[in-house]
């Protein structure tokens, strides 16, 4: 919950539209809507885990950049263009793969491995 | 005549000329389907058989391209695709430029084709159509398409991602691995271009129809099995191959066609370049969505799955810089 608003919180908010998609929505729908519905739903859920799980991981992400020497990702794009990050990749996509794991967690968490 | 006299807007027209340039008395049952974003699809039948007419959509220019040229080239080299009946690309006879090719039957969903008990024997064999299906594409020589484009697929999406002007750092890792690896194109060919399960039609017993030639050029052949074997289009089964078949199974049915034995490290070069072409291609699509060209929660939705791509590379890039 963020101060100073009342429940239900973001998520709850989220949560409860998504809720009312899956018990009433989809079955008053044709057919063909539905899966546009569920690409919805699922849009929804996207967001709420963003909701939950956003801030560490921001803060994650900003540190991993620092631990590379970067301000932010358009930089680090430009310096493994040029070349800069080429003796070292092995250990750039080590420091990386916690920032795309989150990323994934977010999105789409089955897709994990 | 009279029984078409009823038919609303342009589609009695539509039969009717449908009617003459197949030089049938009567067509029947004529629907749309639902099309790509450049095409109408259409079915109907005619003499108790059942055709596909694609039309090019209003307001859309460049006709149906190489499309035509490409789909009868495939065919005479032996590649299993719908019989064309008609090629009326530089025809006016139903005012936009169309092809009318045979209908096969069979499914396209991959899913269905992926889980489904129906196609449980079509499973089996499956990486092995696809694989002489391949080789039989790749015997088409660039002489026999004069004018086919053959861009650099790698230059291509470079461009592309400047274009889009978002940063990822991990699609940046791939494009200076690419670059750094390129592998000797010793062989120029056809190529599909995108060549996968949802753009195949199989039925129980096994591949039926290779679809969809609108991305066709010339290029390095093994493009096609890499873009065949990236893990979006393995639709979460398990195997390398279209989700299906193995590596092994793909490569000794291509070397049965065409004496050559696909390089594993070509193929996987090219699986990174389709990873990373797909995954800038779901950029494309929110940008899509985001710069108002057309507002589609789907088209947003795409944006989400950019990540998936991301995390893929990361995979085959450790394994590739160790």
């Amino acid at each position: 919950m963020t101060a100073p608003h009342d429940r239900p919180t973001a998520s709850e908010l989220v949560q409860a539209v998504r809720e009312w998609m899956e018990t009433d929505l989809m079955k008053g729908i044709e057919p063909r809507m539905t899966f546009h519905l569920r690409v919805a739903m699922n849009m929804l859920d996207i967001v709420d885990r963003e909701l939950q799980l956003g801030a560490p991981m921001e803060e994650r992400h900003a540190e991993i950049l620092r631990g590379l020497g970067v301000a932010d990702d358009v930089e680090l794009s430009q310096k493994i263009r040029s070349g800069e990050f080429d003796n070292d990749i092995a250990s750039l996509l080590t420091a990386l793969r916690p920032v795309i794991e989150d990323k994934v967690r977010v999105a789409n968490p089955k897709y994990l491995r | 005549m009279a029984k078409w006299g009823m038919a609303h807007g342009g589609v009695g027209e539509l039969v009717q000329g449908i009617a003459q340039v197949m030089n049938v008395s009567s067509v029947n049952d004529l629907r749309r389907l639902t099309g790509g974003a450049s095409r109408e699809t259409w079915m109907f039948s005619a003499d108790g058989e059942k055709y596909v007419m694609q039309r090019v959509r209003p307001g859309h220019p460049g006709g149906l391209g190489f499309e035509p040229q490409v789909l009868m080239q495939a065919q005479l080299a032996g590649v299993p695709v719908p019989q064309m009946v008609f090629d009326g690309s530089s025809s006016d006879a139903l005012e936009r430029p169309f092809m009318i090719v045979r209908a096969v039957e069979g499914e396209t969903i991959a899913r269905k084709i992926l889980r489904d008990d129906e196609f449980a024997q079509a499973r089996t064999v499956l990486a092995a159509q696809l694989g002489a299906a391949a080789a039989r594409t790749h015997m088409v020589k660039a002489e026999q398409i004069p004018d086919l484009p053959g861009l650099d697929q790698l230059t291509m999406y470079r461009n592309v991602m400047d274009e889009l002007g978002e940063p990822h750092p991990v699609f940046e890792i791939a494009f200076r691995w690419l670059e750094q690896n390129r592998q000797s194109q010793d062989r120029r060919t056809l190529v599909h271009g995108d060549l996968r399960l949802g753009n195949i039609m199989v039925d129980p017993s096994g591949l039926t129809a290779v679809l969809d030639w609108e991305l066709a050029h010339l290029g390095d052949p093994m493009e096609d099995l890499g873009w065949l074997s990236v893990r979006a289009w393995r639709f979460g089964g398990a195997n390398p191959v279209a989700g299906i078949g193995t590596y092994d199974e793909l490569f000794t049915a291509y070397e049965e066609v065409s004496g050559i034995r696909p390089d594993i490290n070509a193929v996987r070069w090219w699986e990174v370049l389709g990873t990373l072409k797909w995954g800038i291609i779901c950029i494309r699509q929110a940008a899509t969505h985001l710069q108002g060209i057309a507002r589609s929660h789907e088209l947003a939705a795409i944006g989400r799955r950019v990540c998936e791509n991301e995390y893929d590379l990361l995979e085959y890039l450790a394994e590739m810089v160790k």
